[in-house]
């Protein structure tokens, strides 16, 4: 039995498909069976990310509404063997995602991957909550900014009403992966801090994934930045998160900005 | 002001959590309740009703956070023409 993972926020544009993309690839790597699952109907992206945006021919509602198999919608990457994507659909309307179905088609990955990443559309309307529905862990995608913590706070609210293992009196077990995060601006506390943000959330920390141009870079050639550049900082960080999430006690190490001199001078207090 | 000050700038973060960790002990409580403002909304308007006929738009009923506590400010205006009781009216 594979393990059903949500990446989800609330917020949009904090770095979901990306750390779906990035963290799949990174479990892939080891040689573990890997799925990840669009669940943004209408406004697909993780097929962009994964490069793989020329082979969808079917997708998530295709096998909802039994027009195509799961073997037949399913696309295998080209880089590792053991990584596969169900791209969501780009012209239905969302309603096309039906619970039943969606358990199905989660039932049936679960019994052939051992890991199955769902990437959450923003909000938290049908698509989110479907998305999460059957995770038996959540990432948390969040940056350290007012709105985005508080929008990780509502998910994380919804994490534990709404989902099949809340409801059976289990929890479905979160982490926190901190995004965009600038080491630089948090030292002069211009940013939330990881503490800030972890006192708040009162979540445990999968990774923090520092600020990074490699990033834009891996997104524009269509590759998991932990495939493409995995000796960069974010996707040392990438793959760190993924060892965690695979159950290794990792500590996490806060990126640390020595002061400048200037910062000194004008005396910038750090938070 | 001291000509320091201009050059000191006090940082923002501080500010960015504390007024998440109001914001959110606020959202956590009222979790999963209906909105408190709209049920005080609808049966403030149903014992008025009993009384006077006003129109729903002439009910304002807001709620005001602080940090040690709140004020509900409720506004109703009572057109004249309309002000008639139902008494009266009936």
């Amino acid at each position: 039995m594979g393990k059903v993972v949500v990446v989800t926020s609330g917020k949009g544009g904090v770095g979901k498909t990306t750390s779906t993309a990035a963290l799949g690839a990174a479990v892939a790597k080891t040689g573990k069976k890997v799925a990840l699952v669009d669940f943004d109907v209408g406004l697909r992206n993780l097929d962009l990310i994964m490069g793989a945006e020329r082979r969808v021919v079917f997708d998530l509602v295709n096998v909802i509404q039994g027009t195509a198999k799961l073997s037949q919608a399913l696309i295998r990457d080209k880089r590792l063997e053991t990584l596969y994507l169900l791209p969501a659909s780009q012209t239905r309307d969302k309603d096309a995602l039906t619970e039943e179905g969606v358990a199905e088609v989660i039932a049936r990955l679960r019994s052939v991957f051992d890991y199955v990443f769902c990437d959450s559309p923003a909000g938290i309307e049908r698509g989110a909550q479907l998305a999460m529905r059957f995770a038996d862990e959540a990432v948390i995608v969040t940056n350290p900014e007012v709105s985005s913590v508080r929008d990780s706070d509502r998910i994380i609210g919804l994490l534990d009403a709404r989902t099949m293992k809340a409801e059976q009196g289990e929890l479905v077990q979160k982490h926190v992966l901190v995004t965009r995060y600038d080491a630089a601006r948090a030292a002069r506390g211009e940013m939330l801090s990881i503490d800030d943000v972890l006192e708040i959330l009162s979540t445990p920390l999968l990774g923090i994934i520092p600020e990074s141009q490699d990033v834009l870079r891996a997104s524009n050639l269509g590759s998991p930045v932990t495939l493409s550049e995995p000796l960069n900082g974010a996707a040392k960080a990438y793959l760190e998160a993924a060892r965690r999430l695979e159950g290794e006690d990792l500590p996490v190490v806060v990126p640390f900005e020595r002061k400048g001199f200037l910062d000194r001078l004008l005396g910038r207090r750090a938070a | 002001m001291s000509i320091l000050d201009l050059f000191k700038r006090r940082t923002s973060a501080p500010v960015a959590r504390e007024r998440l960790q109001l914001l959110l002990a606020y959202e956590r409580q009222s979790r999963g309740q209906p909105d408190l403002v709209s049920i005080l909304r609808e049966e403030i308007m149903a014992v008025i009703a009993k009384h006077v006929q006003i129109d729903q738009d002439y009910l304002q009923v807001s709620m005001d956070r602080g940090a040690t506590m709140s004020t509900l400010e409720i506004d109703i205006q009572i057109p004249n023409k309309s002000a008639a009781p139902l008494a009266m009216a009936g």
